[in-house]
């Protein structure tokens, strides 16, 4: 059968004017801003300079050490990590945490940039001990209303894309100028946890503030 | 036997009931589809749901064949005696406490007895269909929803545990320990979620 233009036409018409009309459904899942909660738990560990550079450190270690610790590291760490962030979020006490944040950095890249290899139990007490300082000091800094499940999944999956990224980047390990890149990167890395150290961290996030403004 | 006797501390503990508080969803297609679409959109239904999975995926075919038949069936009787009784959900804590132990077992590689993890995923099924069946007499939601979360249920069972227990490159079973570990991190996280609240 065929059918005539201005009959489809119309047809369509219909259709457009039915799924316009239609109320929306009234999804109602989870409490607490879902939609923002993934994000804005995805966006916490991206947030600040002295995370990031930890974090990846991780991955740069694991690349360097192999098999095992290229896959424990990245997995002791996001596990201790949430540990942290529980203590945060329930309300523990843990001093000196921004102190433990910048030294992380400071150990971190000492550890890439001497490719240092102790046994894998000390790496990852090593790491792990670092962890709680990072997740603690998110687990304190939530937003409130967010929705507590989607706020996590979105703060481990962005974490553990960050060990992700040292890896890949450490995969260069297997090239003598790789593994001085990397040696130099740790370097870097311990670098600017000494700076974390002195405060200048707050600097970067007042420029970020201002550019996001922006 | 053994293992079923170990198992019935944590139950009690993990059925301790307060009142519920999750909400099932409206797909605006009728309420069969929103249980099938119940678990894909309820992180906190379908974290430790893929965790008892790929724990019984990595441990091979045979533990996924028991988990299939296991998982959704005890799902269905907890919904089917949280509807009926209109019994209230378990804490979240207790919850957020069977996620993060599940993504554990499933990251630690260990290969579990059957009973084992048969159990556990009988113990998931029950504490979470429980919840489900509870909302869904608060909402009137009726049978047509708990066959679709059931049979959700079933299909992400029999994809994932399929998928996982015919992976045998290294770094691949490696990619899903490591994706059980993000699990118990997110339960862990999600612990610190119900104290503060």
């Amino acid at each position: 059968m065929k059918m005539r233009p201005e009959n489809t036409f119309k047809q369509l018409a219909l259709l457009a004017f039915l799924l316009l009309s239609s109320e929306s459904a009234s999804a109602h899942i989870l409490e607490g801003d879902v939609a923002g909660g993934f994000i804005s738990g995805f966006e916490h560990p991206i947030s600040g300079l002295d995370h990031i550079v930890a974090m990846v450190s991780v991955g740069l270690w694991g690349a360097q050490l192999g098999a095992p610790a290229i896959w424990l590291l990245p997995v002791t760490f996001p596990m201790v990590m949430a540990f942290g962030g529980m203590l945060g979020l329930m309300g523990v006490p843990l001093p000196g945490t921004e102190v433990g944040i910048a030294l992380s950095a400071v150990a971190l890249g000492a550890m890439v940039a001497t490719e240092a290899r102790p046994p894998l139990f000390v790496a990852a007490l090593l790491v792990g001990f670092f962890a709680i300082f990072h997740g603690y000091s998110h687990g304190t800094e939530i937003p409130p209303d967010q929705n507590g499940v989607l706020y996590s999944v979105g703060f481990v999956i962005a974490t553990g894309l960050l060990h992700l990224t040292g890896i890949a980047i450490g995969l260069i390990h297997r090239w003598p100028s790789g593994q001085m890149i990397l040696r130099l990167g740790g370097a870097g890395v311990a670098a600017a946890g000494g700076w974390f150290l002195a405060g200048g961290e707050s600097d970067v996030l007042e420029l970020g503030k201002s550019l996001m403004a922006l | 036997m053994g293992a079923l006797r170990n198992l019935a501390l944590p139950a009690a503990g993990l059925l301790a009931a307060t009142p519920a508080h999750a909400h099932l969803m409206n797909s605006g297609f009728g309420p069969f589809y929103d249980g099938l679409a119940h678990p894909l959109m309820s992180p906190e239904d379908l974290l430790p749901a893929l965790a008892v999975t790929l724990l019984a995926g990595l441990s091979g075919a045979r533990y996924g064949r028991w988990v299939l038949a296991t998982l959704p069936a005890a799902w269905l009787l907890g919904m089917l005696a949280g509807w009926a009784l209109a019994l209230p959900t378990a804490p979240a804590s207790a919850m957020a406490v069977a996620t993060a132990v599940t993504g554990a077992l499933a990251a630690s590689g260990l290969r579990l007895p059957l009973p084992v993890v048969t159990g556990w995923a009988a113990l998931l099924g029950l504490l979470h269909g429980v919840g489900n069946g509870g909302e869904l007499a608060a909402t009137a939601g009726g049978l047509l929803a708990i066959i679709g979360i059931v049979c959700s249920l079933a299909a992400i069972v029999s994809l994932v545990a399929g998928q996982v227990a015919v992976l045998q490159a290294h770094w691949a079973r490696l990619a899903v320990r490591i994706s059980g570990s993000w699990i118990a991190a997110v339960g862990m996280l999600m612990f610190g979620w119900a104290m503060k609240s």
